[in-house]
């Protein structure tokens, strides 16, 4: 009787202690969300300003993505910008040679991948002793590349099927809503993405092998897992997904420019840390990426709306990273002393 | 123990080179269906890469490999897999970030299709884990526990769990005890012996001669990467096995 007295509270507190562990970060974004509300009541939550929150953040959230699952195998890609600054930079020649805009969206998903496919057969086939080193590498050949193909300069003006996925918006009137509560498009694309991809990583085998990597490589290997094909196989993605954020920029900017996605790749690695990926593998959400990509979105947002400047804006970023790892540290301690 | 002489796996003359150095000269091994082979040696005497070879992990550089009487070429893991040849790590071998069900079938999940689709079957890993782990009269928690939560013995019960769930005929374990806590040993030894009752042949590396007296029919000594010695294990006694260990006959 007296156990089963003693046993009760901590049965509770282990069975909500995976949810918490799931969905913290969502209450940390819900949280951020009600106070931004509370500073900014007639603002924030504007139909006007949350799209355009979800158009700021579009093509940084296909990077996140990516680099979220290269994160998860216990792996780093710093080379994302530059992959996506020089995809762009293919797109914007193919379009300015005047292919057909077909060919044109085409582009840049074809030169993420094969950018990515480069990093992933570097890391294996040239056995780099570490991701980072094989991606430092690439972060300069490729936007040095880039450079070389554009010569260095901006290329502008794109169609609009072109530009449909950055620029594009659905209407909604037939909802009854006005004309300015429109969808935007790229909102929808981010919907999408990160539905396939919380498919692919959950619920697939190779998902599930990329999350065994991250945990045990060995383990995997003993596994009959072919470790490197998988790797391989996350590299391209990854760099495929950089490749998507391309095309969102294309049709944001309407222009090719030599500093997209600059420094960008730190954007990327912040998101995944706020939402909770472990850098040594194997730990960390689809959603909980989402909710770091909202979170960094939101706050630079509600920064902007406030007339803070962006060097605060820096130093809060900054702060947030360190102690949503913090939290995640405390975390860990509370649930390993059981 | 079977009285007959049919093999199960037999490995012969198996050598393996690293660059100049020799790890396997020429080795000689064999285990029977429901018989227990220990396998002895001081570190460096060759047993881990023998274990290797025979799992598909190294390549041997010279030497064959026969199970159940017919010669088999491992290019992987999964190749010995196929045939009913699963091994238990040292290091388990198990992704702690994973619950016990998802490391148990880890590279051969169930799958459901869902149109073009090929998900995995949850439900269906849960089922065949519980059934698996009831079978094998393991206990833990639940199926869903990830294993960095286990303590080392029910760790080690989920690897041999893992390598007896997909109908394994020969199951090779490297240092099955040397982690544990000396309650816990005595479970996982159960564990053996019942795995032997199913007719599984066993091969147990360790440097515990309480756990090669305790589950083996068989012990057999390497020594600088060769066959230095081997016997019945009731026509030998433990001194005896001791001093194969340290190269003295």
């Amino acid at each position: 009787m007296i156990e089963e007295k003693n046993k009760k509270p901590e049965s509770l507190y282990l069975k909500l202690m995976p949810y918490f562990e799931k969905y913290g970060i969502l209450l940390l974004l819900l949280i951020m969300i009600l106070v931004m509300h509370i500073l900014q009541p007639d603002v924030f939550l504007s139909w006007r300003n949350v799209t355009n929150v979800f158009k700021q953040i579009s093509w940084q959230s296909m990077l996140a993505l990516g680099v979220f699952m290269v994160i998860v195998t216990a792996g780093i890609d710093l080379s994302v910008g530059s992959i996506m600054m020089l995809s762009l930079m293919i797109l914007a020649i193919v379009a300015k040679a005047g292919a057909p805009w077909f060919i044109v969206v085409m582009t840049p998903l074809i030169a993420g991948f094969l950018c990515g496919l480069i990093n992933g057969a570097g890391i294996t086939f040239l056995r780099m002793p570490h991701p980072f080193i094989m991606t430092l590498g690439t972060l300069y050949i490729f936007r040095g590349t880039g450079n070389l193909i554009s010569g260095g300069t901006p290329i502008s003006g794109f169609t609009d099927e072109v530009r449909y996925l950055g620029h594009g918006r659905i209407d909604l009137t037939w909802l009854g809503l006005e004309k300015s509560q429109y969808l935007p498009v790229s909102l929808v694309l981010i919907a999408v993405v990160y539905f396939i991809f919380w498919v692919f990583m959950n619920h697939s085998r190779t998902g599930k092998w990329i999350y065994a990597i991250g945990g045990n490589p060995n383990a995997a290997r003993a596994s009959g897992i072919n470790v490197n094909k998988i790797l391989i196989i996350v590299y391209s993605l990854c760099g495929f997904l950089s490749g998507i954020g391309a095309l969102i920029l294309a049709g944001r900017a309407d222009s090719g420019y030599p500093n997209a996605g600059l420094q960008s790749e730190l954007d990327a690695i912040a998101a995944c840390i706020i939402g909770g990926a472990s850098f040594f593998g194997g730990r960390g959400t689809v959603l909980g990426v989402f909710a770091g990509v909202m979170i960094m979105g939101i706050l630079r947002n509600g920064l902007n709306l406030m007339d803070v400047s962006s060097f605060w804006q820096q130093v809060l970023i900054g702060s947030i990273i360190v102690l949503a790892v913090y939290i995640d540290v405390l975390r860990r301690d509370l649930s390993t002393r059981k | 123990m079977s009285s007959t002489n049919n093999f199960l796996l037999e490995a012969k003359g198996i050598t393996k080179y690293f660059g100049t150095i020799t790890a396997l000269e020429n080795v000689n091994l064999k285990v029977r269906a429901g018989e227990c082979l220990g396998v002895v040696g001081d570190n460096g005497a060759g047993k881990s890469t023998l274990m290797k070879v025979l799992s598909g992990l190294y390549k041997p550089s010279a030497g064959s490999l026969h199970f159940q009487g017919k010669e088999e070429i491992l290019e992987s893991p999964r190749d010995s897999q196929n045939l009913g040849l699963e091994m238990v790590y040292q290091d388990l071998a198990l992704a702690g970030n994973l619950p016990i069900g998802e490391n148990i079938f880890l590279g051969r999940e169930p799958t459901k299709n869902l149109g073009l689709l090929k998900l995995l079957d949850f439900k269906k890993i849960k089922e065949l884990t519980d059934a698996h782990l009831g079978k094998l009269k393991i206990n833990v928690k639940s199926a869903d526990q990830k294993v960095e939560e286990l303590s080392g013995g029910q760790r080690q019960a989920v690897a041999i769990a893992r390598s007896t769930a997909f109908d394994a005929k020969v199951v090779i374990m490297d240092e099955p005890t040397a982690a544990l806590a000396i309650k816990e040993v005595g479970k996982v030894l159960d564990l053996i012996n019942s795995l032997k009752k199913t007719g599984v042949g066993v091969i147990v590396i360790s440097h515990r001669m309480d756990d090669i007296f305790t589950v083996c029919d068989r012990v057999m000594a390497l020594f600088q990467g060769t066959n230095f010695a081997e016997a019945e294990l009731s026509k030998t006694s433990r001194d005896e096995v001791i001093g194969w260990i340290m190269g003295k006959k």
